[in-house]
């Protein structure tokens, strides 16, 4: 009876022990989804999501370089605490966003995440960080769906998530004027791979070009994975449209583009592509055929970013190999400034950050000036996270000095923060 | 045709034969649609065929490999897509080098003879090793055993070669030699798609060549046919299946520099999986373990994924039909186990070899 006794009153002690340190660190925590405590000794813990591996590794060396000089112009400090960036790779797909979420979620020191790269990964990602209390700034997800709240629309933004890149809806509207009017397009195909990046931005491509009262003669797709393109273009040159929008990532991209030439039908047909093609192994992987061709991606300029280009080749020794590196840089400024704008400092050197207060301080963000613009974050669906003022964005012409020069980012077409429509 | 009319009424035969009906009436009905609707020009189908005759070159050199370890060990390399990707990536290396230095455009055909014969030996030094490491162990185990072995040995060559070369995508450099059309009438032929179908079709006699008039290809036959006869007979059997898998390898390293020039792009680790899958369908639809079979399944298989979704799917109104071009490569594997399961050109196989 007696050894019953000591029994339970062991496990009843060992359940206190356990206990008590949430309990103890939730004591000066008002905030509905809790706090990070971050000790007198102890570093602030920043998340990354970004796609490490796989073969678009360069958006994710690109944004985690953005991210890396954000934290360098700080010297790694914020509220004399040093700062530690936890990558975890989220590769481009739902599962891997979802991993990467996991991970960061089951850390209670992280107190937020720069990430996703792609809108597929976001997907897996939003469900989670969401859920934990936390926050993601994506830099380079452009898919609408991310940033609507209607779920029976296909909407999938849930509290928590914010980007500094631009919606899809604008770049998609953009592209389509700049079909129309700059080109003189009247027919237009538009062709994804399934992915919610490339399919939201040729749905919104076609409905613009509508609005506009163009034709948009072929909505299709194709599989990631295909090699063969020549059925996908014969269905296309069957319509014989003036200009084809096809956002698709390498290398299926390039397969697209090198496949159409020897299609009978199609030999005055434009093709615009998406940032997905806006790097170097685009025109080196297409060869010759991608002399002509269209590509949307960001444009960034001004003294600001100017420095931190400088700053980027002293580091790496290297042009970034992408156009969202500004970007990130904004998401990282933007988080670290709303950390340093709520946290509690207590007398020991120890902070206290509120989850939800986080949120409402990034989400309160208005004309904060970012290397991308003046960034102020909307609540409204179904651009709700979206934070970038959607001017950093440009349409390029590949020349030959790009595919057979190495020369890059290839010579402007149409800069949509300078150019306008007659 | 018909069995249910019989006596012995089967619902399995009664099932069969309404499948039957049911796919040459889709097919009948898809075609109408499409050439009645006169949609697709002349031109256009002239440009589908000749892509896909080109591809099935392609898939019929990798299904060589196939038939030839089938014939010989009745197993199934699920590995030989790997074979043709060790082949195809290493030498996008080498081409880059010739394209930097000029030589694959000063002297194209020199130049694609080298790539080919590097490729066919990194691919024959591959299936070789992978024979002697993987399989020969396991030679007289239970046939799912080797089988199992395949698989594993596969993912292994895509991640070792993952871990060699990244994971990034590489492409061959184009060859100033097989840039333009052909032109006839009014009809254009890449010349690219005239050098595949040809350089295929060239490895594919020199190999029905070695099988038919050389004392190795005489052992290749034997070895196939009893292997204890053709021990008894004084036959080397480990050097005889040795050399079967290195020249499947060779032909697939060969297929991958062919394939290389027709579809530079999308060179990477993972490249020989789905190449791999098709070219085992086109073995099967020939006729596992027939090598003129595997050559014509190839080709079979090519041309029905080039032409079959415009002509037969989007006349019968299937939206997308571009997208199940796969799902034809298959269906047909499929369609062919159930009415013909030892393919075009085999023959019934004996109880060993089922």
């Amino acid at each position: 009876m007696l050894t019953n006794f000591r029994r339970i009153c062991f496990v009843l002690v060992l359940f206190l022990m356990l206990m008590l340190p949430p309990f103890r660190a939730d004591a000066h925590c008002d905030d509905p989804l809790g706090c990070v405590e971050v000790g007198p000794d102890d570093p602030i813990v920043v998340g990354a999501m970004l796609v490490v591996s796989g073969a678009i590794n360069y958006l994710g060396e690109d944004t985690l370089g953005g991210v890396e000089l954000a934290l360098l112009a700080r010297d790694y400090t914020l509220l004399d605490h040093e700062i530690e960036l936890v990558v975890e790779d989220s590769l481009c797909t739902a599962e891997g966003g979802q991993t990467a979420a996991q991970r960061l979620a089951a850390d209670p020191t992280v107190v937020g995440a720069i990430g996703t790269n792609c809108s597929s990964a976001a997907q897996g990602a939003i469900p989670i960080i969401s859920e934990s209390g936390m926050v993601m700034i994506a830099p380079s997800n452009t898919s609408p769906s991310l940033t609507n709240e209607d779920i029976a629309a296909g909407g999938s933004h849930l509290p928590g998530y914010f980007r500094t890149s631009q919606n899809g809806l604008i770049e998609g509207m953009r592209l389509a004027e700049f079909a129309a009017f700059a080109l003189e397009a009247e027919t237009l195909a538009t062709v994804h791979d399934g992915d919610p990046y490339t399919e939201g931005l040729a749905q919104a491509v076609a409905r613009t070009f509508a609005d506009l009262e163009g034709a948009v003669v072929f909505e299709g797709a194709v599989n990631k994975g295909d090699t063969d393109m020549a059925s996908i273009l014969t269905e296309i040159a069957v319509q014989q449209p003036d200009v084809i929008y096809v956002p698709l990532f390498e290398p299926e991209s390039n397969f697209f583009a090198a496949q159409m030439q020897h299609i009978a039908g199609l030999e005055d047909t434009i093709i615009i592509g998406g940032a997905a093609s806006f790097t170097s192994s685009f025109p080196e992987n297409t060869g010759e055929s991608a002399v002509g061709i269209y590509v949307s991606g960001p444009l960034v300029s001004g003294e600001s970013y100017d420095e931190v280009l400088a700053q980027w080749h002293e580091e790496y020794g290297s042009a970034p190999p992408s156009g969202y590196h500004a970007h990130a840089y904004d998401a990282t400024n933007l988080l670290l400034d709303a950390l340093e704008s709520i946290a509690e400092i207590k007398d020991d050197g120890s902070i206290v950050i509120g989850r939800q207060a986080i949120r409402d301080a990034i989400a309160a963000t208005e004309d904060y000036p970012g290397l991308t613009g003046r960034l102020t974050c909307r609540e409204d669906s179904p651009f709700a996270g979206d934070c970038s003022p959607g001017t950093a964005l440009a349409v390029f012409e590949i020349t030959e000095a790009e595919v057979f020069d190495d020369n890059w980012p290839p010579p402007i077409a149409w800069n949509f923060a300078v150019d306008t429509f007659e | 045709m018909f069995k249910w009319r019989t006596d012995e009424f089967s619902w399995v035969d009664f099932t069969i034969d309404v499948l039957r009906v049911v796919i040459v009436l889709g097919v009948v009905i898809g075609a109408w649609n499409t050439l009645s609707s006169g949609r697709i020009s002349f031109a256009q189908w002239v440009n589908l065929f000749a892509a896909g005759l080109s591809q099935g070159s392609i898939y019929a050199l990798i299904a060589l490999g196939y038939t030839l370890v089938y014939g010989i060990l009745l197993m199934i390399n699920f590995a030989h897509g790997e074979v043709f990707m060790a082949g195809a990536f290493s030498t996008v290396f080498l081409a880059e080098a010739l394209n930097r230095t000029g030589f694959l455009n000063a002297q194209p055909l020199l130049a694609i003879l080298l790539m080919i014969a590097f490729a066919g030996l990194v691919s024959m030094s591959v299936a070789i090793l992978l024979e002697r490491i993987a399989y020969r162990p396991l030679r007289g185990s239970p046939r799912l055993v080797p089988l199992i072995t395949a698989i594993g040995a596969s993912f292994f060559l895509q991640y070792t070669f993952r871990g060699l070369y990244g994971s990034g995508f590489k492409a061959y450099p184009g060859v100033n030699a097989l840039q333009g059309v052909i032109k006839i009438g009014g009809i254009s032929i890449p010349v690219v798609q005239v050098f595949v179908f040809c350089a295929a079709l060239f490895l594919m006699l020199c190999l029905y060549w070695l099988v038919e008039r050389t004392r190795i290809g005489k052992a290749m036959r034997a070895v196939s046919e009893n292997k204890e006869v053709a021990r008894l007979m004084g036959i080397d059997i480990d050097w005889v299946i040795m050399f079967t898998f290195g020249i499947g390898g060779f032909l697939a390293g060969s297929a991958g520099v062919i394939n290389g020039l027709f579809r530079p792009q999308g060179v990477n680790f993972y490249m020989g999986f789905i190449p791999g899958i098709k070219a085992f369908t086109a073995a099967v639809l020939g006729g596992i373990g027939n090598i003129p079979g595997a050559m014509l399944g190839g080709l079979f298989l090519g041309l029905i994924e080039a032409i079959g979704p415009n002509l037969v799917l989007a006349g019968l109104g299937i939206p997308g039909a571009n997208q199940l071009k796969d799902v034809i490569a298959f269906t047909m594997l499929v369609l062919v186990l159930i009415f013909r399961p030892q393919g075009i050109l085999g023959e019934r196989l004996s109880e060993t070899k089922a």
